[in-house]
């Protein structure tokens, strides 16, 4: 009894939860026609929310205010970057990765460069860069190659026994990032300065290199999560990124990180993917128009947020 | 008098340069829009005329109104990441209903002032973090623009095409519209009683609380009023455009973060200026477009130079707050 309550107050169960029913809606009204389809859909889908949820999730953990609202651009152009270095073959895969990685990086560490030398709000810091990295992803991408090298795409869209090798990958990943955040001292420091910044600073913590590096991981997972979008969409374009904003932000509150900071979650990262994606799927599936669709989504995440309800912060 | 810490002792007196300083930041946005504008007159003295001022500053005053609307919201420490697409469904109501039956079009609009006010109340009760409420509401504005208007189109009701073709004599309408917004909202909000209030909801909630005042209660106005606004930014749009298309006013979440920023706001604290962001606004409209122009810039680094001007804008705050202290 004691632990199936310890279990069901845990905050990333609701998403896992949430995505069930959603999941079991759509096959009902399909009467069970493509369900494993659609789980491997989700799965594929879901990596790439994944992806820079995590480096989100990070990011908002740092406590009030920090979010990085620069994501979208940063996948722009990030996939950009990626697809002009690979230049359409298959043995540039790795560097043009590496490239995407570090273009990623780049952004994330001008980020903090300017929320540290301009002593502005990390909302501002990461909006006026994002506004100079859209542009330069315009300008810089007109006339490119953007067609991924066919071994890059297969890689991307590789399945075995029906689930995404990417997303076995990502499993993995974001297992090495619940270790990160719980076992490692960068992530317990990262969890100390949500919690109260001076506290942190108090006991030893080196408060502006650990929030350097969250900036600069949560850029560097934006980059890598661009090349691999263009990758598995064959093509990059500006516009690519453009849904994560408001994804990233969602599956880090949906899965229980709380805004206030201090307090991640990184399994619940998977379940509000998850979530998400089934919830596309699902409108999809009932056959509704862009319109409605635009508007359920947004009830739907207003609503999850006001159920969840709780601390306060983020802005 | 053990606050002043030794390094930093003032050469002259440190009361007149603190005064001085501060001063400064303050005209630091009407400074930056004189540089913005005579960058233009340098490069094309034709511009600087009632002609060209139409011309520039055409579409400042929709994006002036966002602003406002915007910073409302961040007097109470919150954000409104759905302001751009809630322009853009109040452009797509104009250009349909409002035209065509013009009952239904404001019964919408004032409902949507009244969503609004609902999501202040929301975000005060469930104490929800406003950037994902609102990301969440700009879907459904978003959504709701679509389903009126799927493709472009629409037409913008005469009286309102009329009011804004207005042509007062010397100076350029949208110059009067700006002073005018600015004006009134100056002192509706940094001159009335209540102003003080709403403005206090921000700066220290806790002490507004003790007083008897109800955070609930400013909540709401400032969302409402942040609705308001949206609603008259739409229709100016609209006005100006003539026609609609349920995208038309996505680029104006953005700019309207940056022009209130830009006007001296702070993003915590109730720290806001009504002129400051209506300059802010016609700095952001004037360099992202006419001055690009002039210097033969392609229109690629329009977004580029929004986000350079804010950031050069708040490095000479930097500078000048250090002289503060």
């Amino acid at each position: 009894m004691a632990s199936l309550r310890m279990v069901l107050e845990k905050p990333w169960l609701w998403s896992f939860v949430g995505a069930l029913v959603v999941w079991v809606a759509t096959v009902a009204f399909t009467g069970g026609y493509g369900a494993g389809g659609m789980v491997t859909a989700a799965l594929s889908l879901a990596v790439f929310t994944v992806i820079v949820g995590v480096g989100q999730m990070f990011v908002i953990t740092l406590g009030p205010g920090n979010v990085d609202l620069s994501l979208p651009a940063n996948i722009g152009l990030a996939s950009a970057v990626a697809m002009k270095v690979m230049g359409g073959s298959d043995s540039m895969i790795l560097v043009g990765l590496l490239a995407a990685l570090a273009c990623g990086a780049a952004i994330g560490a001008i980020n903090y460069l300017l929320i540290w030398a301009l002593r502005i709000p990390p909302i501002i810091a990461t909006l006026s860069a994002s506004f100079i990295i859209q542009s330069v992803d315009i300008s810089y991408g007109r006339g490119l190659q953007i067609k991924p090298p066919p071994g890059f795409a297969d890689f991307t869209n590789w399945q075995v026994l029906g689930i995404p090798v990417l997303a076995m990958l990502t499993v993995l990943f974001t297992i090495g990032a619940a270790l990160a955040l719980q076992r490692m001292i960068y992530g317990r420091s990262v969890l100390a300065i949500g919690q109260n910044i001076r506290a942190a600073w108090l006991a030893g913590v080196d408060v502006g290199r650990i929030r350097f590096l969250t900036y600069t991981l949560c850029g560097g997972l934006g980059g890598i999560d661009g090349a691999l979008l263009a990758g598995y969409f064959r093509g990059a374009n500006v516009d690519i990124g453009n849904e994560y904003l408001l994804a990233s932000i969602a599956v880090v509150v949906i899965g229980g990180t709380s805004v206030a900071g201090g307090k991640a979650n990184v399994p619940g990262v998977w379940g509000a993917g998850l979530f998400l994606v089934l919830l596309l799927t699902m409108l999809n599936t009932f056959g509704v128009s862009a319109g409605v669709r635009l508007v359920l989504t947004g009830l739907i995440i207003v609503g999850v947020i006001t159920a969840a309800g709780g601390e306060k912060a983020l802005r | 008098m053990t606050a002043i810490a030794p390094g930093t002792v003032p050469k002259s007196s440190p009361r007149g340069n603190a005064a001085r300083a501060r001063m400064l930041r303050s005209l630091l946005p009407a400074l930056s829009l004189a540089l913005v504008l005579m960058a233009i007159a340098w490069l094309n003295p034709r511009a600087i005329s009632y002609f060209g001022f139409n011309l520039m500053l055409n579409l400042a005053i929709p994006i002036a109104l966002a602003t406002i609307a915007q910073m409302f919201v961040i007097a109470g420490n919150e954000l409104d990441l759905s302001i751009g697409t809630f322009v853009g469904f109040v452009g797509c109501v104009t250009a349909t209903w409002l035209r065509d039956a013009p009952l239904v079009g404001i019964v919408v609009l004032l409902g949507s002032i009244g969503v609004y006010a609902l999501l202040g109340a929301l975000i005060h009760l469930r104490n929800l973090p406003s950037i994902v409420v609102t990301l969440g509401m700009s879907f459904v504005w978003q959504g709701l623009a679509i389903l009126i208007l799927p493709k472009p189109g629409g037409k913008a009701p005469d009286w309102l095409l009329a009011i804004l073709a207005f042509k007062p004599p010397y100076v350029p309408f949208p110059i009067l519209a700006a002073l005018l917004i600015a004006a009134a909202v100056h002192f509706g909000l940094m001159r009335t009683s209540y102003g003080v209030i709403l403005r206090g909801s921000g700066g220290n909630a806790a002490a507004l609380r003790r007083a008897g005042w109800s955070l609930l209660k400013t909540k709401i106005v400032l969302f409402a009023l942040a609705g308001l606004f949206g609603v008259l930014s739409g229709m100016a749009l609209i006005g100006i455009t003539t026609s609609a298309d349920a995208n038309i006013g996505n680029g104006y979440t953005l700019l309207s973060v940056a022009g209130v920023i830009l006007g001296g706001g702070e993003f915590v604290g109730g720290r806001v200026s009504p002129i400051g962001a209506v300059i802010g606004a016609l700095t952001l409209a004037l360099a992202a477009s006419p001055l690009l122009t002039f210097m033969h810039i392609p229109p690629d680094w329009q977004v580029a130079a929004n986000g350079a001007i804010l950031i050069i804008v708040l490095a000479a705050r930097v500078i000048i707050s250090r002289r503060e202290r």
